[in-house]
């Protein structure tokens, strides 16, 4: 339970991410969509720190350990399972 | 460059396998008005678009239908996992499952396997926005017609993301478009092409 709470926090601010990028991308002197995604971005930090404490390396450069590639220990996002 | 990152853009998680139902949605990875073709498009035109704004929109939307082919292909892996070999003939996955027993390999519903023959990465600004537009309608098109043909909330729900996305990037292509037309001669569009005139940027 604890882990999809943290997955569902990641995809949230990942995916409001998502959203004011593209509307920068076409709208790149909109002062109120830059601050919001300066806010998602701390958010998304945020999250994607307190999801990896609890279930391992979301992007593979932050793979922390050196005894094991702990990229390939948990499952793949399309088993559905996390 | 791109960063991998270890999940899906919008869970998938779906309890009930249906090879029947996944021999339709195949067609979203690699049919005609699929996954993969709208991020190859996209991505093969970004280079020699002109307006910087326009060129970074192809780059975003691009990546994100790579997420979205991958959303694609978790579905019709979901179901079909776990299928027993009678399963599988009744449902009329046997057809499938000669060629590439469960495995994800980009074809159209109909069997046709991808090809890039159905985009176009045309050089010139107005073609390429318009045909992205189109592109993205064709899509919605093809999640509304799968959406009346299936009733499991648990595929639904992806789905009408997906779906929802095309809207979303319609919208966006729009703005790109008006975009580059503000950039172009009012009276003629086609005065010159900026992708390929140059020195008229």
């Amino acid at each position: 339970m604890k882990r999809s709470k943290l997955r569902h926090n990641v995809d949230v601010a990942s995916f409001a991410l998502d959203e004011v990028k593209l509307f920068l991308d076409t709208h790149p002197c909109d002062q109120e969509a830059l601050k919001k995604y300066h806010l998602f971005v701390d958010m998304r930090m945020n999250a994607v720190e307190e999801y990896e404490k609890e279930c391992g390396p979301l992007l593979v450069e932050h793979v922390k350990s050196y005894d094991y590639w702990q990229w390939i220990n948990e499952p793949w996002p399309w088993e559905g399972d996390c | 460059m791109w960063n991998y990152e270890k999940r899906l853009q919008y869970p998938v998680k779906i309890s009930q396998p249906n090879p029947a139902i996944a021999q339709i949605i195949i067609t979203q990875f690699g049919g005609p008005d699929g996954e993969l073709a709208a991020s190859m498009r996209y991505l093969s035109q970004r280079y020699t678009m002109p307006y910087k704004e326009c060129a970074g929109l192809l780059t975003d939307i691009g990546t994100e239908e790579l997420a979205h082919m991958e959303m694609i292909c978790a579905i019709v892996y979901q179901l079909t996992k776990n299928l027993s070999m009678e399963e599988i003939k009744k449902s009329g996955f046997d057809k499938y499952y000669v060629d590439h027993t469960t495995a994800l390999w980009p074809q159209a519903a109909s069997g046709t396997p991808f090809t890039a023959t159905v985009f176009q990465s045309k050089g010139d600004v107005i073609t390429d926005l318009m045909e992205d537009l189109a592109a993205e309608q064709k899509a919605r098109t093809t999640y509304d017609n799968i959406l009346r043909l299936i009733d499991d909330p648990e595929i639904c729900d992806p789905i009408r993301f997906l779906r929802e996305r095309e809207i979303v990037h319609y919208q966006r292509f729009g703005e790109a478009l008006r975009i580059a037309q503000e950039r172009l001669d009012s009276k003629n569009f086609y005065a010159i092409n900026p992708e390929f005139d140059k020195k008229c940027n």
